[in-house]
This record gives structure tokens, C-alpha cells and sequence, in this order.
């Protein structure tokens, strides 16, 4: 193993190694960071949230998102799978249906990151689960 | 490549281990094999979670749930509902005891709610295993920024400012010791870690070892830094051998990274560490006797002055912290005095972390901000007294403490006032009673450990705690007279006024506090020659009411000694030459009809 | 300069003065227990421990011992306040309540400084009952321990390790259990042990003791059919007043010889005449070897070790098996007395061996065990009988109501009580190498000394060394007292550092005048300076004071022996040594 020469480099090396446990880090407080929670039951397997679901996660990471990605059960919206709940700090939660990596992608950069609205909402009163 | 989404931290503490810990990790590791989900599912092994009332502990993020008591054969399932489909398994949820309702984030449950965790902030984090994931939460950072933009002064002066007092029981002020021993010069100086961690049912310092060793080592070479030290070591007990473990497989990857060594970080700062064995004895905690101890000499205390901090280790200039101590430094160095000195109460700053042990719900290692009430501690993280039964008192700092009673509850916990209230800090046990413990059996089990654990040099230690054993052994029996009474409080003040070491100085302190607040109880023992709690043997007795016998003959049959007897259907009772109070038929008994008097 | 107030009295110190050593200078009295000083000697032993020197210094949590604590500037220090005198109290009535309480036959009765504590503190009752610690008694032939009256004052323990280097006792144990003993509580006997005693010597209570052979030679005295003679060591004479009120480094020869008749002896003699015989044939073996090595025969050993001290061939045989053939072969001059006594005497006064008795009086307890070495018997019965220490000849003294004040100045037997100033000398330090120096001096050079005291040679420093020139051949001379210091100059001898001709050791710190089997010194080192001064005064007195010129000496090797070093001699004078370190592990 190769020999940490300087401060500068432990901190470089903390930065590469960060990701790592970044998971961890982001659990440690959830409720200050965006949550997207991604319905994974088996209609939303069949279609294609697993996916969908790698797919958001890679592409958050390329837009520096810091998000927490978690997976839950049924939402009963099995009509619209694959659904996903957004959570964005001191908002209501919103629940997205038929995400595709397209649609994905746009709630990732429309929605979260500029605030804009984005269509497939699934307008229902409807409380987040734990 | 596939992403990891979830990870499942699973204790890898002393604790958890020993109830199948392993096995655990095992089946986790088998079964998301099995799933085809090892490359999404990252399992890792951390330490202590600090909830070892509810152990094995499986948490697993990101979305926080915390599992409890699991067992082996609860992985499959753990893996098929959680991980597969995202839904909780709620059987091993926590279940509050006061509103019976499943609790799945741990940050909800009333054990962690107030709990601030500084010293253990990596336990039940991190992989203490893996360098990696230490460095990725900013280890040996604050090593890095000492011996880039600090002078061993301003190091010093940190540690001094951020008023961190020593965690091994005595509080002396941290920075203050390095600083003494930084003005001695000498060729060689030496950083000692005291890991002998001796209270009984103390379990901190080993948590720490075990969860996050690195901010240990880290710590040493920051003291060593700011000493002029280039060796440390570590003296552990050798009863702690995952702790060992860990600590050695930490100090390999230290090296291997350049961590400890010569040119650290690419400085000249050379340091590096060393593991020493105790055997386990108490008195070994004595800086002096520790000391003693690594030189293979026979674990004694010596008289102080001279302080190690001048003639310590081969009468080198030594300075030892314990365990906990270390802990706090790198993350005082990093985030400032200022920082640090805000949390906690005027005189004791930063969290202190408790083994939380005896008659209450929360049993577990805990670590709370200084001045936090026992009321918290007991009520809030501890969960109140086990079976809801009423509080007597709470023993803190170990043998060398004091019992404090309902009257302290809401006094704020910190090195002084517990002073002040005849107990101490001590290291940080913490050990709850409620009113089925008898006061003076307490006293009693106390000094049989430091009879046992007194090294025999001094006589006050070695004769005085024996007699004052005696004396509370005579008045548990029954045989106890006001005059011992007196004798006791004259020979416990004697002894704290006389004995060489801090081990018998405060060794009569558990008698003494017991005296204070528990004086009606003494008397009961010695005058009524009775035992409200029902411990001392001889001073109880167990009854048959013959009104509320039935004569079903149960209480007969589960007899050791038939003792019992009576006609079937007709009132029992006991022969009390016979019985020899095991409480069998107490125990076996339906209808409340067998008492102790 | 430091200064205090020490129960309200200005006192000034140098820095680093204890409370203990401040407050006697201010003529305040601390009693202590386990504290010890052996000043000049470098022995200090101030663990801490018995807490009995505790005193009051204001602002303090705790009363501070006296002994371990430096005195601060600035200081108030109250050494007989309420609380000290309480304290000072429990704690002497915890000592004594795991103490037992058969002072008036235990061995150190009178001597005994817990004993004298008690009684200054005035304790009439022990308020505390309970358990009492017991311990197998362990008996070897010198030395008794009797560990159920041990305090843990460590004095032994210290002066074992630390001044003796034999590292036979150390504390083992914890708490209550806590006590002094060998190694795994085995007898000493299969101990590192040497039997120097010198923990004996130093004990504050009867816990150490030395085996009393006084009844048995009672017995021999009051059995007709036994002729029972007695030699007395040089050092005996320098000492024995103390017991009978007499300054120390009184000097008492007659009255020595008198006392001795009157408790029965048939005959008075002097180890003092085998002493001289010692120097004819150590002498003799040293002139021999040098002789050699000068004509360049590099087997030769050298420097010459001298074997009169027993506790110093104990220490060599278990630290230095490898250096057996160092040691001067001539036995010891107890044993050589022994031996020409139960052959040339008894032959010449036609007694058989088995009834004569041969009895010493030794300043040590070593030789109690020497006299048992099985080398020194012949058919199992023993050159020397049985050994008394001067403290057991006092006794025996006192139980006749006799009392050596009173006695006039007899003289010493003859042919075996003649001797000269150089056999007195093998009772100090540096004596018996001095004595050697005489006499090799004249034989090696054929010259005739001018000047018989070779002060260079003498001292009470730990380790000393000296040229002597020997008409032109200088000659290098080593001297150790005190194991350790012998430790520490074998060792540099062994890794060949420097080139010795001749060494003298000395078991007991300031030699036989600080035996173990001495009159209690309890830690006062003038005492052992007064003897070491009456040795040179007695010897100064002696009209004859070389070795070789003692005229039953010479009769003897004309009678008898034939020449030193010869085949009579190898006989009945030389002796040999064995590997003992199987069952000693000194860690280094």
C-alpha cells in the first residue's frame, strides 16, 4: 500500500473514498437532503424500476445530487409503476408514475434541481410511508 | 456496473458477537449471494451500537431502520421483505415499552434521542477494520493539520481551551497534563493509552477500541506530537482480545499508510505504537501501577510526586490517557476548543459515554453531554426501571463511587457534582438499583471487590477494606451492633484519608455514600435485624399466609429441602430450620399467599 | 532552599528533603514502620506502604506519609494533629489485627519496632477482629520465615533485590493475601536464596528470623561424653557489647574468651587463628597463579576470588556457574578450623571425632548453612557442629544471667586461639584482601613490609579497587561488599573488560561487621562504622600482625601440614564449588 505523503493527499484520498460511505453518511440525516424513494414491489420490478432506480442513482451522481435512494413496498399505485416519492426538504412529498430514465432524468433536473414542475404527477392525497 | 443501494451494519461488538454476531453477517452474506444482490448490498461489520440490552443489532441504510435481537435465521427474511421488496420487518423492531408501538429509525427510539455521540461518533459506523472508511470520515485529519499548521503549543493550548478533563475517572484536566509533561525534557518520552478497563460491567473503552480504533491512534500521535514523544503504547487487559484484534489490524494499516512511522504525512514527525498486555488486574488503571506493570515490575502504585509526567515509563517522562480521552482529541482538533467547550456544563465539557447496566430497561452503552440529569439518563435513554418497579439508587464510577439516591435525579451529571453528592465519575459505570437491592449487601459487594483487586501494599487498603468487609459481612448476618456502625465510618474515613493510591482512597466510598443516604437501612440490619430489600439471607424469612393457601402442595414440590409441608387442600407451611431461603416456593406460588418477612 | 513550618516551627531545607528528614532536623520525631535508611550504604527504603508516617499538610485532600513526600516551599505541615494521631492509630491497630500477638516469645521480642510502635502509641486493645493470615512456616538452615507476621514493609524485598541482587523475595499476591516470599511460596532452600540474612537484619518484625541452635549446643555442653569447643568469629568481638549496653565498637576479646568458659566451653579458640591459616593458603594459591600468568601460562584464572564469605559462594554457585574455577579453593575459615580442629587437634588430644564438638560463634547466618554443606563432613559427621549467632550467644549470655561488662579479660586457648592483626581485619571489608596483601607481599618479594596497613585498601565504599605494588609488579585488587556490587564487578570481569589479580567480596554491606546473625543496627549506619573502626583498632593493637608469622601457624605446617598449598592442605583446607543455577533465573 502506498504511503499517504502529505495532508493535501489524505484529504484528495478522503474525497476519492467518500462515496463509499456516503450511503452512510446521508442516512445519518435523511430529512436534510432530498429523498426519493422508488416502489419496489413486484409491479414495480416488472416494470423496470430496478432499473429505472440505477439509473437515477448514476445520474444523480453525475449532477452532484446528494440524495437519499431507498427502496419501499407497494405503493398501490400499480397502474402507473414504475412510481417513485420525491422529497425535497420542506416540501410536500410528490409521487411520480411511468418514470422511465427519461422522465427520470427530467425530475432529476427540471424538478429537483431548478424547481420546475414536471409532468406525471399522480395527484392524490397521499401520505408518505415509513 | 450496479450501484450499492443499501447497506446492513451489523454489530460487531464484544456483545453482539457472542450471540451469534457472526453468523449473522454469515447468512447475510450467503443469502444476498444467493439473491444475486452482493453487488448491491454492501454488509459490513461495525462496532458497538451501544444498545446491548437489544442486541444483535442490524441496521440497514439508507433509510435507517434499526433491527433488534435478531437472530440468525431472521436474515432470510430480513433479505426477502427489507432488502428485495422494501418493506420492514416488524417483529424486530424495536418496540417502545411505554406505548407498545414498533419503532423502526433509531433516531425516534428514547434510548438515542438524547445521546450525543462524540467519542463513539464512528461506532456502529464505520468497519473499524478498514482504514478506508475511517479516512473517509476525516480520520487522521486532525493528525494531518497539527503537524502541518500547528506547533505542539497550540496544540496543546487546544486541548487545554476545549476543557476536556481525563474520561478515566479523576478528571484532571487533559491539556493541563500534556503540558506538564511537554516541559520535561528528556532523550526519550512516552505516550501511554490506559485500556485497562477495570470498573466491573464497564464496557467503554473497549467499545471504543473495538468500533474505532483509529481515533486512538490518531490521538496518541497527536499527544506525542505535542509531548515530543515518539513512542506509544497501548496497555490493554488481555481479556479483551477483539479489541486486541482490532487495535493490531489498525495500527498494521496505519503504517502501511504512512500513519504512524517516520515521516508521517510527510513530515519528520516520527511515532509509533506498541501493544502491552495487563493481566487484568484493577488496580493496574493506576497510572502508576500501570506503569509499574509494563516495566514487568509487579503492578503497584507508587506514591505521587514523582508524576509520570516526569519519571514515568523506564522514569521517562510518560503521559497517560485513557481510552475515552483519546477518542475526543482528533475530533476537538478538527472542529476547535470552542466547539467542544460548548457542549456540556460549565466545568466538565463534552459528552461523557456510561455503561448503563442493573435494574432498568435500556441496559447499553451510552454517551450523553455532561450535565445531562440522572432523571434523563434513567427515565429518557434508560427506559425507567425494569418490571416498573420504583428507583432506589444509581451506583456511578465503579468501586470507587458512591450510591446516589431519588434525591440526586435531577442533579446535573458531571465530574464535580457527583463529587460533591459522595460518588464520582469514575471511568462511567453506571449501575441502577430499585428497592429489591438491599444498601448494605451493595456496600458489601463493592469492597469484596476491591479486597480482591487491592494490590496489598498499602495497610489501610489491605487490612482497613478487609476489616470494614468484615464489619458489613457481620451485619448482614444479623450479628451487627451500633458500635460497628461507628467503627465502619471511622475505618472508611481512615482509609480514604490514608491509602496510598486512588484505588483505596475511594475505595470506602460505596460504604460510606451507602451510610449517608441509606442510614435507616444500616439501622434496620443491626437493630430490627431486618432486611426490607429481602437480600440478606439471615435476615429474612419466607411465610405461608393460611388464609390464602389453597394446599394445591405446589410450593412443597418445588422444595429443595422439604420444608414444607401440610395436608392436601389444607394451609402449608414452612419449617424455618429447614428452609435455607432459595425462594423456590416464592417463586412457584399462584396465589400470593407465600411472603418474605 | 525550601521553607515550611513543621507544627508551627520554622524549618529550612534543601530542596528535595523530605518531611520525614525535615522534621528531624527540626527535632520532630514521625514515627515510621516501614521506612528504612541505611545511610552511606545507598539504601533507602520508603515504599510507602505501612502509612504509619502519615502527617496533616494544610490545603491537602489526604494526609501525605511523611517518608515519600517533599517538602514544598512554603509549606504547613502538622505532624501530631488530632486526625494524624487517629489516623496513625487505626492503621497501627489494623497492622496488629493481622499480626500475631505471641510477642513474649516471639523471636524479635524487645527488638521488634511494630512491638515499640504499639507501645508509644499506646494501644491496650486491637478493636478489630477478624481474619488473621496464615502461612506455612519455611526453615532453612539459617533463616526462619515466619510469614504470618509479616507487614509488608518490603525491607527485605528491597534489600534482596536491590542491595543484594539475589532476587529470592518479592511481594506475591493481592489484597489481604498480599505478602512477601520466594518465587511460587517455594522453601527458601530451593530458592535464588543465598542465607546472607541481611533481611533478617533488616526485618521490623519476627516475620525473619535465624534458625536458634542455642539448645543444641546446650545440650552438647551438659553431655559428658562430648568435648565441646568453641571458636569465635572476628567481627563477634567488635559487636556483641551492643547486646550487654556497651557502646558500639566496644571491643570485648577477653571478656569474649571468659563468658565462653563460663557457659561450659572445654575449650576457648579463635577463628582468628584459621583466619591466618586461610591467608597461607589463599595466600599461596593467589602468589601460585599470579606466578603462572607472569610466566605467561594464559589458562591460568585470574584475578583469584576470595571463598571465605559463604553467602558469596551461595551467589556465585547460582549466578556464575560459569566461572566456578575462578573463586580461590581454600574453604572458609570456619570450615578450616573444623577441619585441622577434628583432625591435628583431636589427633594431638586424643579425642575421637565423633565427641568432639566443634561450636562457632558468627556474625552471620550463611554459616549456619555452610557447616551443613555435605563436603564439609567426613562420614557424615560435620567439621562444625553447630553455628551460633552473636545475637544467639547473647542470649545464651543473658539466660546464664551473665553478663560480658562484668567479665575480666581472659585469654583464648591455645594452639587454635593464637592469631595475629591480620585475621582480626577479615571482619570488615576489604580485611581479608589486606591481610592476603601482607603476606603475599613479603613471600613474593622476600622483603620485609615497612609499612603492614595498606589503607587504600579499605573503606566502606561498595566498590573499590587498587594498585599495590609488589616490588615492581603492580597488582591489581578489587574489593565488593554487598551482592550486588559484587554482581557489578563480576560482570565486568566476565566480559573481560578489565584485568584483576585478586578480588575480595563480602556478602553483607560493610562485611562480616554488618552480618546478618549481628546485633540489630535497625538502619543505623554509624553502628556498622564504629565496629568497622574497632576491627583496625584491634588489629593496630596485636603485636603480630602478619599471618605468616603466627608462630601455631607455622608449628602446624611443620607438625602437620607440611607446606600451603600441599597435599595435606588440598585435603583438608581446599574445597570445591557446584553449578547451582538450575533453579535460579535472574532476568536480565
Amino acid at each position: 500500500m502506498a504511503k499517504v505523503k502529505s495532508l493535501a493527499e489524505l484529504k484528495a484520498m478522503r474525497e476519492k473514498l467518500q462515496s463509499n460511505l456516503d450511503l452512510r453518511e446521508k442516512s445519518d440525516d435523511p430529512e436534510s437532503l432530498v429523498q426519493i424513494k422508488v416502489a419496489m414491489a413486484t409491479c414495480g420490478i416488472a416494470s423496470g424500476a430496478k432499473q429505472v432506480m440505477e439509473h437515477m442513482m448514476e445520474k444523480a451522481d453525475e449532477l452532484k445530487l446528494r440524495i437519499v435512494f431507498t427502496q419501499t413496498g407497494c405503493m398501490g399505485y400499480c397502474h402507473a409503476e414504475p412510481t417513485i416519492e420525491v422529497k425535497v426538504p420542506g416540501k410536500d412529498p410528490i409521487v411520480f408514475g411511468h418514470v422511465d430514465n427519461k422522465k427520470a432524468d427530467e425530475i432529476l433536473e427540471k424538478y429537483i434541481m431548478n424547481n420546475e414542475l414536471v409532468e406525471g404527477i399522480i395527484p392524490v392525497n397521499y401520505e408518505t410511508i415509513d | 456496473m450496479t450501484k450499492i443501494k443499501t447497506h446492513v451494519l451489523c454489530c460487531g461488538g464484544t456483545g453482539c458477537k457472542a450471540s451469534a454476531g457472526d453468523e449473522i453477517i454469515n447468512n447475510f452474506n450467503a443469502i444476498l449471494k444467493e439473491k444475486g444482490l452482493e453487488n448491491e448490498v454492501q454488509v459490513i461489520r461495525t462496532g458497538c451500537f451501544g444498545f446491548c440490552e437489544k442486541g444483535p443489532i442490524v441496521k440497514m441504510l439508507p433509510d435507517n431502520t434499526f433491527y433488534t435481537q435478531v437472530k440468525p435465521s431472521d436474515v432470510r427474511k430480513i433479505v426477502e421483505e427489507h432488502i428485495v421488496k422494501g418493506r420492514k420487518v416488524t417483529d424486530l423492531l424495536y418496540l417502545d415499552p411505554e406505548n407498545k408501538q414498533h419503532v423502526s429509525d433509531s433516531k425516534h427510539m428514547g434510548f438515542y434521542k438524547k445521546q450525543l455521540r462524540i467519542a463513539l461518533r464512528n461506532c456502529g459506523f464505520i468497519n473499524p477494520e478498514d482504514i478506508d472508511e475511517c479516512i473517509s470520515r476525516g480520520g487522521y485529519e486532525a493528525l494531518g493539520k497539527v503537524l502541518t499548521e500547528m506547533t505542539p503549543e497550540q496544540v496543546i493550548d487546544e486541548v487545554t481551551r476545549s476543557g476536556l478533563r481525563g474520561r478515566g475517572g479523576a478528571g484532571f484536566p487533559t491539556g493541563v497534563k500534556w503540558g506538564l509533561c511537554a516541559k520535561n525534557k528528556a532523550d526519550q518520552k512516552y505516550v501511554v493509552c490506559n485500556a485497562d478497563e477495570g470498573d466491573p460491567g464497564a464496557f467503554m473503552d473497549r467499545s471504543i477500541m473495538e468500533g474505532d480504533p483509529h481515533s486512538v491512534i490518531e490521538a496518541m500521535a497527536i499527544c506525542g506530537y505535542a509531548i515530543g514523544a515518539t513512542k506509544g503504547l497501548v496497555y490493554i487487559r488481555a481479556e479483551y482480545p477483539l479489541a486486541i484484534h482490532r487495535l493490531q489490524v489498525a495500527i498494521t494499516q496505519a503504517r502501511e499508510y504512512g500513519l504512524l512511522g517516520q515521516g508521517i504525512l510527510g513530515t519528520d514527525f516520527e511515532f509509533d505504537i506498541e501493544l502491552r498486555y495487563g493481566a487484568g488486574a484493577f488496580v493496574c488503571g493506576e497510572e502508576t501501577a500501570l506503569i509499574h506493570s509494563m516495566e514487568g515490575q509487579r503492578g503497584e502504585p507508587t506514591f505521587k510526586p514523582p508524576f509520570p509526567a516526569v519519571s514515568g515509563y523506564l522514569g521517562k517522562p510518560t503521559n497517560v490517557n485513557n481510552v475515552e480521552t483519546f477518542a475526543n482529541i482528533p475530533i476537538i482538533i478538527t472542529k476547535g476548543a470552542e466547539w467542544f467547550s460548548k457542549i456540556g456544563s460549565e466545568k466538565s465539557k463534552g459528552t461523557k459515554v456510561f455503561a448503563l447496566a442493573g435494574q432498568i430497561n435500556n441496559v447499553g452503552l451510552i454517551e450523553v453531554p455532561m450535565g445531562i440529569t440522572l432523571r434523563d439518563i434513567i427515565y429518557e435513554i434508560g427506559g425507567g426501571i425494569k418490571n416498573g418497579r420504583e428507583f432506589k439508587a444509581v451506583q456511578t464510577g465503579g468501586p470507587s463511587g458512591g450510591c446516589l439516591t431519588a434525591k440526586h435525579l435531577d442533579t446535573a451529571i458531571d465530574y464535580d457534582n457527583l463529587v460533591a453528592a459522595g460518588s464520582m465519575m469514575g471511568s462511567g459505570g453506571m449501575v441502577v438499583m430499585d428497592e429489591t437491592s438491599c444498601m448494605v449487601a451493595i456496600a458489601k459487594f463493592y469492597l469484596e471487590f476491591t479486597c480482591e483487586e487491592s494490590c496489598g501494599k498499602c495497610s489501610p487498603c489491605r487490612i482497613g477494606n478487609k476489616r470494614m468487609l468484615e464489619i458489613l459481612d457481620k451485619i448482614t448476618k444479623g450479628n451487627g451492633t451500633m458500635h460497628d456502625l461507628e467503627e465502619l465510618r471511622n475505618l472508611a474515613t481512615v482509609i480514604k484519608d490514608t491509602a496510598l493510591c486512588g484505588l483505596g482512597q475511594t475505595s470506602p466510598n460505596p460504604v460510606l455514600s451507602t451510610l449517608d443516604n441509606f442510614w435507616d437501612e444500616y439501622v434496620e440490619h443491626v437493630v430490627d435485624k431486618k432486611c426490607r430489600a429481602g437480600v440478606c439471607k439471615q435476615l429474612m424469612h419466607y411465610e405461608i399466609d393460611p388464609v390464602k393457601c389453597i394446599g394445591c402442595g405446589a410450593c412443597a414440590r418445588v422444595c429443595p429441602q422439604n420444608a414444607i409441608s401440610g395436608e392436601k387442600k389444607m394451609a402449608h407451611y414452612i419449617d424455618n430450620l429447614k428452609c435455607i431461603k432459595c425462594g423456590a416456593c416464592y417463586e412457584k406460588c399462584k396465589f400470593g399467599a407465600i411472603s418474605v418477612k | 532552599m525550601v521553607k515550611l513550618t513543621i507544627d508551627n516551627k520554622p524549618v529550612e531545607v534543601a530542596e528535595g528533603t523530605t518531611i520525614l528528614k525535615a522534621a528531624r532536623q527540626a527535632g520532630i520525631h514521625i514515627p515510621t514502620l516501614c521506612y528504612f535508611e541505611l545511610a552511606g550504604m545507598n539504601f533507602e527504603n520508603k515504599p510507602g506502604g505501612c502509612r504509619v508516617c502519615v502527617v496533616e499538610v494544610a490545603g491537602r485532600r489526604n494526609l501525605a506519609p511523611a517518608c515519600a513526600t517533599d517538602c514544598m516551599e512554603g509549606m504547613v505541615v502538622f505532624t501530631h494533629s488530632q486526625r494524624v494521631i487517629n489516623a496513625r492509630r487505626t492503621v497501627v491497630e489494623l497492622i496488629l489485627s493481622d499480626h500475631p500477638t505471641d510477642c513474649l516469645t516471639c523471636a524479635k521480642s524487645g527488638q521488634c519496632e511494630l512491638q515499640k510502635l504499639a507501645q508509644n502509641l499506646g494501644i491496650r486493645e486491637i478493636p478489630f477482629k477478624g481474619e488473621q493470615s496464615t502461612y506455612r512456616m519455611d526453615m532453612s538452615p539459617s533463616i526462619i520465615r515466619d510469614v504470618d507476621k509479616c507487614i509488608m514493609c518490603r525491607r527485605c524485598e528491597n534489600i534482596c533485590n536491590n542491595i543484594q541482587s539475589v532476587g529470592a523475595l518479592s511481594a506475591v499476591n493481592r489484597g489481604f493475601q498480599a505478602v512477601v516470599a520466594t518465587a511460587f511460596e517455594q522453601d527458601m532452600v530451593d530458592s535464588p536464596c543465598t542465607m546472607c540474612g541481611q533481611c533478617v537484619q533488616v526485618c521490623p518484625v519476627g516475620a525473619l528470623s535465624e534458625v536458634d541452635d542455642t539448645r543444641n549446643v546446650m545440650a552438647a555442653i551438659n553431655n559428658p561424653k562430648k568435648t565441646v569447643i568453641v571458636q569465635t568469629a572476628p567481627a563477634v568481638r567488635v559487636a556483641i557489647g551492643e547486646e550487654f549496653g556497651l557502646e558500639p565498637g566496644t571491643i570485648v576479646t577477653g571478656q569474649l574468651a571468659a563468658v565462653l568458659r563460663r557457659l561450659g566451653f572445654d575449650y576457648v579458640f579463635d577463628t582468628d587463628f584459621a583466619a591466618d591459616l586461610t591467608i597461607m593458603e589463599e595466600g599461596t594459591e593467589l602468589l601460585g597463579r599470579i606466578s603462572k600468568f607472569m610466566q605467561g601460562d594464559k589458562s591460568v584464572r585470574l584475578p583469584i576470588l576470595t571463598s571465605c564469605c559463604p553467602g558469596w559462594v551461595n551467589f556465585f554457585e547460582h549466578n556464575f556457574p560459569d566461572m566456578l574455577d575462578v573463586p580461590s579453593t581454600a574453604k572458609s575459615p570456619q570450615q578450616m578450623f573444623g577441619a585441622i580442629a577434628k583432625s591435628y587437634w583431636a589427633e594431638k588430644m586424643g579425642i575421637n571425632r565423633e565427641d568432639l564438638i566443634v561450636v562457632s560463634i558468627m556474625p552471620c547466618l550463611a554459616k549456619k548453612f555452610e557447616c551443613k554443606r555435605e563436603e564439609f563432613s567426613v562420614n557424615g559427621n560435620p567439621d562444625v557442629d553447630y553455628v551460633l549467632s552473636t545475637r544467639e550467644l547473647a542470649r545464651l549470655i543473658k539466660q546464664f544471667n551473665l553478663d560480658i561488662k562484668d567479665m575480666s579479660c581472659e585469654d583464648y586457648d591455645d594452639p587454635l586461639g593464637e592469631s595475629t592483626g591480620a585475621a582480626v581485619i577479615f571482619g570488615a571489608t576489604g580485611g581479608v584482601i589486606e591481610a592476603a596483601t601482607r603476606t603475599a607481599y613479603e613471600v613474593f618479594t622476600g622483603k620485609t613490609l615497612e609499612k603492614v596497613d595498606f589503607t587504600e585498601l579499605r573503606g566502606l565504599e561498595g566498590i573499590r579497587e587498587a594498585w599495590v605494588d609488589f616490588n615492581g609488579t603492580p597488582i591489581h585488587i578489587g574489593i565488593a561488599h554487598g551482592l550486588k556490587n559484587a554482581r557489578t564487578l563480576l560482570e565486568r570481569i566476565r566480559e573481560g573488560k578489565e584485568q584483576f589479580h585478586a578480588i575480595e567480596v563480602m556478602a553483607c554491606p560493610g562485611g562480616c561487621i554488618g552480618g546478618a546473625g549481628q546485633p540489630y543496627h535497625h538502619g543505623n549506619s554509624s553502628i556498622l562504622k564504629k565496629r568497622y573502626d574497632a576491627i583496625y583498632r584491634e588489629d593496630a593493637n596485636k603485636a603480630i600482625r602478619k599471618s605468616h608469622e603466627n608462630p601455631s601457624i607455622q608449628k602446624l605446617y611443620a607438625e602437620f601440614l607440611g607446606e600451603p598449598c600441599g597435599h595435606k592442605s588440598h585435603e583438608l583446607l581446599h574445597t570445591h564449588y557446584f553449578d547451582k543455577s538450575d533453579y535460579v533465573e535472574i532476568a536480565e
